[in-house]
């Protein structure tokens, strides 16, 4: 459980860091919070000859109000994330789901940018990025470009990302007025990967679906948005039979893996369950409200 | 590989370790700072057992590298209890029966130091989540709720005094 050996760099500058994933690129590996990677190097998973630090770069961490828009450091922590007042008023479905993310330590210095790079199907901030049409900043040697979620994640713990290039920010809409959210996610142990993960948004007008995103984590190698499942909904009454409905048509519009631990009848089945809960957390009301607007 | 020269404060200590860049902050403290108390368990994160603060914030010792700590500070289970005192952490969770054989002890320990600061008044719930992190075989866990919350009781009793 001790990695291979490696040459360490801790540049000081994003110029610097640039550089050094230019020299390096295909040998080496980016470490923000390390809470992914440090366990595959530590089992020897992963074995970079080079690992490109960014924790001193505090230049790459923060949150920024834009017009319509939260801007995030690609170094921010969970832990920020989870309880910033900022985050929780503009894009209240990101501070919610971080708060699920491991367990407290993990959240202080796990990362935004690195769940992101990562990739990891199940995980919890690939799926809000997806399920809000975030968009990633990528910053590399001929400069900067943007790349919504949907599009950067490519496959299992595959992005758009190339060797020599580095996520700078992710910037996520803003909640609508009156945007109701709820994140829904289960594991077999409290803060384990998870089997399945619910990310949904909605404006309710009336008693009816005026919007409605729905994504789900953990059944498939991406986050899948199902906007054609849930747009067939918009206009109906929000009551348990239209819930139940919608949890129908989730389950039926995935097809997971058949694996030896976790059969592909059971994760729908999960996928299901966690559909319900959060549609009838944002149906009931319960569900945060967007505090803004 | 070529060990490289860091310096770390640990426990307000000055420490300059002579390290290469692959050894974990856990086996440093460990081996290096001679400070046994920080207990190593499954070295992927899991387990909780090497939880100390870095900078004030809880963090595994097993998921940091000693090279990206330089000048870092530390804080280990060591310099929790003061001038041999236990803290009212440590006073609760021995009154309590909060432990057994002690491995998991010290993670949770310096995990909860740093919780109840930011949480004073956590619920059951809430102790509950943030000692998901952390694995203990022995107790059932039920001795180590009741010790936390005895602990940010007589917690928040101390502060109101002053």
């Amino acid at each position: 459980m001790k990695p291979a050996a490696f040459s360490y760099h801790r540049p000081r500058t994003l110029d610097d860091a640039l550089s050094l994933l230019a020299l390096h690129g295909f040998d080496a590996k980016v470490i923000a919070g390390g809470q992914s990677l440090a366990p595959m190097m530590n089992m020897r998973f992963a074995q970079p000859a080079h690992l490109i630090d960014l924790n001193a770069l505090p230049q790459l961490a923060g949150i920024t109000l834009e017009p319509d828009t939260l801007a995030i450091g690609a170094m921010t922590r969970h832990h920020e994330m989870a309880t910033s007042s900022t985050v929780r008023a503009v894009c209240p479905l990101l501070a919610e789901a971080a708060a699920t993310i491991g367990h407290y330590a993990i959240r202080q210095r796990g990362t935004l940018g690195g769940s992101l790079a990562h990739a990891d199907p199940a995980a919890q901030l690939p799926l809000v990025a997806s399920t809000l049409g975030a968009r990633i900043e990528i910053v590399g040697p001929d400069g900067s470009r943007e790349v919504p979620a949907a599009q950067f994640l490519i496959a299992v713990m595959t992005t758009d990302l190339a060797a020599e290039e580095i996520i700078r920010a992710v910037r996520f809409p803003a909640a609508a007025p009156l945007e109701r959210h709820a994140f829904e996610v289960f594991s077999r142990r409290h803060g384990d990967f998870a089997i399945a993960a619910c990310a949904v948004t909605a404006v309710l007008a009336g008693d009816t679906f005026s919007s409605l995103r729905i994504g789900v984590g953990g059944v498939a190698d991406v986050p899948l948005v199902l906007d054609d499942v849930a747009s067939g909904f918009l206009g109906e009454t929000a009551d348990p039979r239209t819930v139940a409905r919608i949890a129908e048509a989730v389950a039926g519009a995935i097809e997971p893996h058949d694996q030896a631990e976790i059969s592909a009848v059971y994760r729908r089945d999960v996928v299901k369950a966690l559909v319900t809960r959060a549609l009838q957390r944002v149906t009931a009301g319960t569900a945060g409200m967007a505090q803004h607007g | 590989m070529a060990k490289t020269v860091i310096y770390l404060d640990v426990n307000g200590v000055r420490h300059e370790v002579h390290c290469e860049p692959r050894k974990l902050l856990s086996d440093v403290l460990r081996e290096d700072c001679r400070l046994t108390g920080t207990h190593v368990g499954c070295e992927h994160g899991v387990c909780g057992a090497c939880t100390v603060l870095i900078n004030d914030r809880p963090a595994r010792a097993c998921l940091a590298y000693a090279v990206q700590m330089d000048e870092a500070r530390i804080m280990t289970i060591e310099a929790v209890a003061q001038d041999g005192r236990l803290s009212p952490l440590q006073q609760a969770l021995h009154e309590c029966h909060g432990l057994q054989c002690g491995f998991c002890t010290p993670g949770i320990v310096m995990t909860f130091e740093a919780y109840l600061r930011e949480n004073p008044s956590p619920s059951e719930a809430e102790v509950r989540e943030a000692l998901s992190g952390n694995l203990c075989r022995c107790t059932g866990y039920q001795n180590i709720v009741r010790a936390i919350l005895l602990a940010a009781e007589r917690l928040r009793a101390e502060t109101a005094d002053v």
